[in-house]
């Protein structure tokens, strides 16, 4: 079978600064890929370039064997597939959690307001949310916010969520139960590829883990391997670092 | 304690005032009782029209500088010749000085005799002052909207939504609500510039005054004028300096 999302050779500057190098990385349905490395390594780049919110310089995407990044294709039908969720939250203030959450679906894809009601209400149930869907973003916490967000990304029914470092922005005590969220959604299969600074959580969840370089993918493999003894000299200076900052 | 000092330095100022040799000149010119009767009618009906003036570009500005700022700040090369266009209008507009604008339109527009337009004066200058006020208040809004966060847009763009859709329904209601107090401070100053179309002979109450100062050389029609446009323009100022502090603190609640 082949994978689910393909990179190949993809490359992204902003202005002089290379950001993305030429990464390579194949992720197969139902498969959870973690993203390692060091800030501006282009982990979030690269995030956002599979979600078209970036165009790319070279290289191409394939998203069930179908070049997504080549012209003429319809972005915003390939966002309908792939959910993305970002390090700060960023629900819509001015909304309530529902409205934040249906936005999406009645605007975008026409969906009726009853029936994406009825879908948001179940789904922000299961993220523990059912009392929260008449409030404002201001009064949650970061940990409601944040599995908000994944609501949002998931009312689409997306077949790839995208996770931007979802849990850096959260206090200690609230990472926990987000990364819980996140851990029923890859038991239930749902394909994933996540930038996270959280080594315990990708060596639990991760179907393989890529450290990223300089716009690279350095080396790639399961987490056994890639967070116990891998095989690049900079994937270990990293993790030593991550050692000491006592995160793995 | 406040109070009491205030008291104090106030009634020492006016005993002064009250005291000093030329305060009996001044009062006739500038504080005449009776000349305060007579014109206040006049003045009264003129600042009428500058009510309605100040009404009308209340709902005409807003809407042109929200068309401005969105056409600004639209992305993407195909939308080139709406941002030149967007960018050229308020560069020129906000390079001429408003009283030109207000004589280039209200006299120069009706001398063309063109079939088909309106020819009043008091049209033609609140379409001055529109023009002149909705590119300064696109430029407040566009910082509104250049301030929300480039994640905010993109998650609005990640849920499916189109550039437009983006900005109505995500990035604009965030922008207007962070530009509010620095809209509500040209909505204070827009007030007080109605009064420019007087030098069009709209007889509006700067005009009024006028009028009646140059028949009897007393000035209090123009004290008369001044205590109307204070009328309005200090609740004004008072509600946006109410509304500033509160909005500050409930940002600042909300970060705590």
């Amino acid at each position: 079978m082949s994978p689910k999302l393909v990179l190949e050779n993809v490359h992204k500057a902003y202005g002089a600064k290379q950001v993305l190098n030429g990464i390579d990385l194949e992720v197969d349905d139902h498969q959870v890929v973690c993203l390692i490395g060091s800030s501006g390594c282009g982990k979030s780049t690269l995030l956002r370039c599979i979600d078209l919110l970036e165009p790319i310089d070279d290289g191409q995407i394939r998203l069930d064997g179908r070049n997504i990044t080549e012209r003429g294709v319809n972005a915003n039908d390939v966002r309908r597939r792939i959910g993305i969720v970002f390090q700060a939250f960023n629900l819509f203030p001015h909304m309530t959690v529902l409205d934040n959450v249906t936005l999406g679906p009645r605007r975008a894809h026409k969906v009726d307001r009853a029936v994406a009601e009825t879908q948001a209400h179940e789904l922000l149930a299961r993220f523990g949310l059912a009392d929260k869907a008449a409030e404002y973003p201001e009064r949650l916490s970061g940990g409601q916010q944040q599995r908000a967000a994944i609501v949002r990304a998931l009312m689409g029914e997306p077949e790839i969520l995208l996770l931007d470092e979802v849990t850096s922005a959260l206090d200690p005590e609230l990472v926990g139960d987000v990364l819980s969220a996140i851990r029923d959604l890859a038991d239930q299969g749902l394909t994933m590829v996540l930038a996270t600074h959280e080594m315990g959580f990708a060596r639990d969840v991760a179907d393989t883990v890529a450290f990223l370089d300089a716009g690279r993918v350095l080396e790639s493999g399961p987490p056994e391997v890639m967070l116990v003894e891998p095989a690049e000299p900079r994937t270990r200076q990293f993790l030593d670092r991550v050692i000491i900052a006592g995160r793995l | 304690m406040a109070a009491i000092s205030a008291i104090v330095l106030f009634g020492v100022l006016i005993v002064l005032i009250s005291r000093s040799p030329n305060w009996p000149r001044v009062r006739d010119q500038f504080f005449n009782v009776d000349d305060f009767r007579a014109s206040w009618s006049d003045v009264l009906g003129g600042f009428w029209l500058n009510l309605q003036m100040f009404f009308y570009a209340m709902v005409a500005i807003p809407v042109a500088a929200l068309a401005l700022a969105v056409m600004r700040s639209f992305r993407g090369a195909a939308f080139f010749p709406i941002r030149l266009l967007s960018v050229a209008y308020i560069d020129i507009v906000r390079g001429i000085p408003q009283i030109l604008l207000i004589l280039l339109l209200g006299f120069g527009v009706p001398a063309l005799d063109l079939g088909g337009l309106p020819h009043g004066a008091m049209f033609w200058g609140l379409v001055a002052l529109t023009l002149s006020y909705s590119a300064y208040t696109a430029e407040i809004y566009r910082s509104g909207i250049d301030a929300v966060p480039e994640s905010q847009r993109s998650s609005a763009r990640a849920i499916g939504l189109t550039q437009w859709q983006a900005m109505r329904f995500a990035v604009l209601p965030m922008a207007v609500r962070n530009v509010i107090p620095a809209l509500m401070n040209l909505v204070v100053s827009l007030q007080k510039d109605v009064a420019l179309i007087s030098v069009l002979g709209v007889r509006d109450a700067v005009r009024e005054a006028q009028v009646y100062t140059s028949r009897t050389f007393n000035y209090t029609s123009y004290v008369v004028a001044t205590l109307l446009f204070l009328a309005i323009s200090i609740p004004l100022t008072r509600l946006v300096d109410w509304y500033v502090t509160r909005d500050r603190a409930r940002r600042t609640q909300a970060v705590l």
